[in-house]
């Protein structure tokens, strides 16, 4: 019997479980194929939600359903954390002391956050990339009636690049709602020299901000904040003083892959076509904890899925896998409380940038349901 | 002709879309140690100027920009 082992069960090792389950149904019905998800938490958790709840619009519960319900009978779910990896023995072992064999791993652990790396960045900043995160900026935005907002992208890489330009332009138009807008300067900081990674979402977002009065600053790297004077310290020697601030705070990869020598800051090289691991046998990474040039988004963590699938069932069926990854990232972009965009990209393509409407803030939101049905295999 | 340098990390950032090869070369250097060198490969033009602008900036070292044949160029920053 050929067991195939996804660790992690995000929209990665989620998708791939139940596209397994459809593609080799036959091969699991002969007993033939097992494939086992393995996550630490009984719960699949889908974090674009956490943007909303920093708003008032969505609740940490939103973000959450269990992954029985989610994921195809045919796979085995074994609800426990993975500890160890040994790749020429090919086996796991697990923070019970379990251990499991495997023919094929996927390693699909995803990007934790590190605020930690900069000094006084938890007691000094918000942000909205986890439940808790995002309750408290909740609550301090609802309290927040005047004075400097700085949205801070600190750390990179870091998940959804685009939720830091959404961030800036739904609280310029929430504060607008509530007639604090003239009493609230905001300022957006970023890395490099424009507003974005990509040169035409940078463009847009530069002319956005220019007509809604959000101040951009660009080549900013905070490594460290005051949270008593209040004052973000960067890299190339500024301080900005802020009353609210609301950061992208470094993202590591999981301990499981630094810990077990998988990839270098938790990341794991792989081949971008083929996101077979480059220095490991019969290893695949998807989602955040594989390390390809583009983003660390939940559409490239699906579409990897798709592709690892196909190779799989290719493998277990003793073909040679054709199927390969050719960067497809989509994001919706939220550009107000009621208006977004709509970008698609693969490796090496620079993505036009659609003209917001309503029409895309409903499909964003329709989608934002409809994942569950992505996270099933379905969509 | 001087010998190739050595850099202590290489950031292969040949293809990168979103976020780019500046920002993939800011992710190494921030936690990195003083004096480490690193390499920024990279098939995209303008990052042969947008490095070189923020190394300035950031107050670090520019050692050396190589063109090779195969359409990339490594680019040699010393963290200061």
């Amino acid at each position: 019997m050929t067991r195939i082992v996804i660790v992690g069960g995000g929209t990665g090792g989620t998708v791939l479980a139940n596209r397994l389950a459809d593609e080799l149904g036959p091969e699991l019905d002969a007993g033939d194929v097992e494939v086992v998800l393995v996550n630490d938490d009984p719960d699949h958790v889908y974090k674009p939600v956490y943007l909303y709840v920093a708003f008032g619009e969505r609740t940490p519960a939103d973000a959450r359903r269990p992954l029985t319900d989610l994921v195809d009978p045919a796979v085995t779910l074994d609800i426990g954390r993975v500890t160890g990896v040994d790749t020429a023995a090919k086996t796991l072992a697990f923070a019970d002391g379990a251990e499991m064999d495997y023919d094929h791993l996927v390693v699909a652990t995803g990007a934790d956050l590190a605020p930690a790396e900069v000094p006084g960045l938890e007691a000094g900043g918000h942000h909205f990339y986890g439940p808790e995160g995002a309750e408290r900026l909740r609550d301090a935005l609802a309290e927040f009636e005047s004075g400097h907002l700085v949205l801070s992208v600190v750390g990179v890489p870091h998940m959804c690049p685009a939720a830091p330009l959404e961030f800036v332009l739904m609280a310029d138009a929430w504060l607008r709602d509530r007639g604090r807008r003239a009493d609230v300067d905001i300022t957006y900081t970023y890395p490099i020299q424009r507003a974005h990674g990509i040169q035409s979402i940078a463009d847009w977002a530069t002319e956005a901000f220019e007509e809604r009065d959000i101040e951009l600053r660009t080549f900013t790297n905070p490594d460290a904040v005051d949270p008593e004077t209040q004052v973000l310290e960067t890299m190339e020697g500024e301080e900005i003083p802020y009353d609210l601030l609301v950061a992208i705070p470094p993202h590591t990869g999981s301990d499981l892959v630094t810990e077990n020598g998988l990839g270098d800051d938790g990341w794991i090289p792989v081949d971008r076509h083929t996101l077979e691991a480059t220095d490991l046998e019969d290893v695949y990474a998807i989602g955040d904890a594989a390390d390809v040039p583009t983003s660390k988004a939940g559409s490239v963590a699906h579409y990897e899925a798709g592709v690892v699938a196909d190779r799989l069932a290719s493998e277990v069926r003793g073909q040679v896998p054709t199927a390969t990854y050719d960067g497809k990232t989509i994001c919706f972009v939220e550009s107000g409380m009621d208006e977004a965009t709509f970008v698609e990209f693969g490796y090496g393509e620079t993505p036009v940038v659609r003209e917001p409407s309503q029409t895309l803030h409903w499909a964003k939101l329709a989608y934002n349901e409809s994942y569950w049905l992505t996270a099933r295999g379905l969509l | 002709m001087s010998e190739p340098l050595q850099p202590d990390v290489t950031v292969d950032s040949r293809g990168a879309t979103c976020p780019g090869p500046l920002m993939d070369l800011i992710g190494k250097v921030k936690p990195a140690d003083e004096g480490t060198v690193f390499e920024l490969r990279t098939g995209d033009s303008s990052s042969k100027n947008d490095v070189p602008e923020w190394v300035e900036k950031a107050g670090h070292e520019l050692l050396d920009v190589v063109e090779h044949e195969d359409g990339y160029w490594s680019i040699y920053v010393k963290k200061v």
